[in-house]
């Protein structure tokens, strides 16, 4: 009796499974994207750019990503089963390039090029990266910051970690930026709030609080600039400069209203339709580019609704 | 608390026996029909290679999963396996590569934390009465945090300790029978499975787990010191998810502190599905591993035949649900 009611309900599972993957050809190379995220809006855009240059390239592309940044094992997990599919290509963004290296070195096996993209991977098993310059990235955002706050003051950073790639590269750019090119400006402190928004909120509080004499807050990634405006707008803080990087609804509505003086976008579309192109061409056995840089731009209120940079951001 | 004891009336023991067998068909059943519908949809699945990247996927949920297990039959809940994982990790991260000592004393240090931790819940259960919920769901949040102060919110990496990755990746099976590379963490899985199964069904210490979860009140009456095997039931667990969290930290080779949470989740999932009941008092830990294992298989399986991440969240809700319900459905009749 109980047999069959499982049966019937493994089999519907099974159903929902099978009717997923009618859509995919048999004949058509494949790549898969092994991302960081995928929840977030920064790395559908990057599954987006993916997409596009799938069609374009009549390709089938995979993607995936652990539920946040933590899920080191998971993102390992994905990882295996990927590799078990047996892809032309691999598209990978390492939450930690020491636990994924078994993993690469049984892909370099098998023959399986990878391409890295986002940050880089600590080995030489990639053949080619497709990433942002963060550093430059960042450094332009200081000097963004000198600009618009008169060349001397106090500044604060709120970043997301000090463990990510991106989080070193973003508060070192800086940072060093404002020490080498605008000595009158003075870094009181740099805060991690993990990313998330209302950590970051109350960060931007605590900084607003102890900092009477700020001019101006640097938020190195989507969640740390959407806490900073937050905090700034809670504290009902005046002539505080804030800066922020990456975009999204909330960050767009931001500048728009004036609450952020701009923000750094990366071109995560383009970082998605780079890795595949990267990944097919690989695959072809094409000499690929060891580093492809994806690129950064500054928008403010005055060049957000430009073709150029509107084709980069992301709600 | 089991409706099921106190309704059988003519052999309780052949009506158990009998309850647990179908419990084990039930669930093993579900996971042959996913294994053969998986290996039919996609050629890819039923290879060496996956099957071993599904058993070391398990690897981990599973131990949590079995500690999880003893907890749940007494009747409890333990929501910081998943943070006492990682704590026990970055312990033996502390212990092997800030003071540099040789890989038994990690080992060592992160089954005796865990076992400690336990203690400290299980103590908090039972001596200050505060409900386990509360209790753990403390306790969680407390590790989660000593972990990133230890570790300074860094992955401990354990490049000073060549062995210690031979762990959860060296494969001793692999060595005595060429061509079976099963990961040493499978093994462990097993050893673990095993051992908690010894445990439960062969010791006092596991009759009385059983009994706490059915009525704690009664096994008191009877003289019985209730706290004192509570707390050696939480401490046990506690041990079990050290040896998880040697597990994960060898798989990775680090201890990632910021990891572990949500992963209570999981390895509760995995439980219920082995037709635990999480009302206490009855519960199976070849059933858990057999939850484990069903959701690895479903994870892996959608995964390979590529459908999209957001349907492979909503299947495997589905599953758990559609689990339970069948499970709840055959004690009814029963």
């Amino acid at each position: 009796m109980f047999t069959r009611r499982t049966t019937l309900g493994a089999l519907g599972a099974l159903a929902l499974t099978t009717t997923g993957s009618v859509a995919f050809a048999q004949d058509a190379m494949s790549v898969a994207l092994i991302s960081k995220g995928f929840q977030h809006q920064f790395w559908q855009a990057v599954k987006a750019g993916a997409d596009q240059a799938a069609q374009e390239l009549g390709v089938e592309v995979t993607f995936e990503g652990p539920d946040n940044e933590t899920m080191v094992d998971r993102q390992i997990d994905m990882l295996s089963a990927a590799l078990a599919r047996n892809p032309d290509a691999i598209g990978f963004a390492a939450l930690d390039s020491q636990a994924a290296i078994p993993l690469l070195r049984q892909a370099q096996d098998a023959s399986i090029p990878i391409i890295a993209f986002d940050s880089g991977v600590d080995s030489d098993i990639p053949v080619s990266t497709a990433a942002t310059d963060n550093l430059a990235a960042a450094a332009l955002a200081a000097d963004k910051m000198a600009e618009l706050i008169g060349g001397e003051g106090q500044v604060a950073v709120v970043a997301h970690d000090q463990t990510s790639r991106t989080g070193i590269d973003r508060v070192d750019g800086f940072v060093n930026r404002m020490a080498e090119a605008h000595p009158n400006i003075e870094i009181v402190t740099v805060q991690y709030g993990g990313g998330d928004q209302l950590q970051s909120t109350e960060l931007t509080k605590s900084i607003l609080a102890g900092n009477p004499e700020l001019d101006g807050i640097f938020g190195a990634n989507e969640g740390s600039a959407i806490g900073v405006v937050n905090g700034v707008r809670e504290m009902n803080a005046q002539n505080i400069t804030v800066i922020g990087f990456d975009s999204g609804t909330q960050q767009k509505e931001a500048i728009r209203s004036g609450l952020m003086a701009g923000a750094i976008t990366q071109n995560p579309v383009g970082i998605g339709y780079e890795t595949v192109r990267a990944a097919v061409a690989a695959a072809k056995g094409e000499t690929v580019e060891p580093v492809i840089d994806t690129g950064f731009y500054w928008y403010d209120a005055t060049n957000m609704e430009e073709p150029e940079i509107a084709a980069v951001l992301y709600d | 608390m089991s409706s099921l004891d106190t309704a059988s009336s003519a052999s309780p023991a052949a009506r158990a026996l009998r309850s647990r067998a179908h419990q084990k068909l039930w669930a093993f059943a579900s996971l042959i029909v996913l294994v053969v519908g998986f290996s039919l949809a996609s050629p890819n699945f039923l290879q060496m290679t996956n099957i071993i990247a599904i058993l070391q996927a398990t690897s981990v949920n599973g131990v949590l999963a079995i500690a999880a297990t003893l907890v749940i039959i007494t009747g409890g809940i333990d929501l910081s396996v998943g943070t006492l994982m990682t704590f026990t990790a970055v312990i033996a991260g502390v212990v092997l590569t800030y003071a540099g000592l040789p890989l038994p004393f990690g080992v060592v240090a992160a089954l005796a934390t865990g076992a400690f931790c336990g203690f400290c819940s299980g103590t908090a259960i039972a001596k200050l009465k505060i409900p386990p919920f509360i209790a753990t769901l403390g306790m969680m949040l407390i590790l989660k945090g000593l972990s990133l102060v230890i570790s300074g919110t860094k992955p401990i990496y354990f490049n000073d300790t060549p062995s210690f990755p031979v762990i959860a990746n060296g494969s001793l099976i692999g060595a005595l029978v060429p061509g079976l590379p099963i990961p040493n963490g499978v093994l462990i899985l097993f050893v673990v499975a095993a051992a908690a199964s010894y445990i439960l069904g062969r010791t006092v210490l596991g009759r009385y787990c059983f009994a706490l979860g059915s009525n704690e009140e009664s096994v008191r009456l009877s003289g019985v010191n209730t706290d004192r095997w509570k707390i050696a039931i939480y401490a046990l667990s506690g041990g079990i998810v050290g040896i998880a969290g040697l597990l994960i930290a060898s798989r990775l080779n680090s201890a990632q502190p910021a990891l572990g949470q949500g992963y209570e989740l999981e390895a509760i999932a995995a439980v219920v599905i082995g037709g635990t009941s999480l009302a206490g008092g009855r519960g199976t830990i070849l059933g858990t591993l057999i939850g484990a294992l069903i959701m690895a298989v479903l994870t892996n399986g959608l995964r390979i035949l590529s459908v999209a991440q957001e349907w492979q969240t909503v299947v495997t809700g589905a599953i758990i649900i559609l689990a339970v319900y069948a499970d709840m459905a055959r004690k009814r009749r029963a």
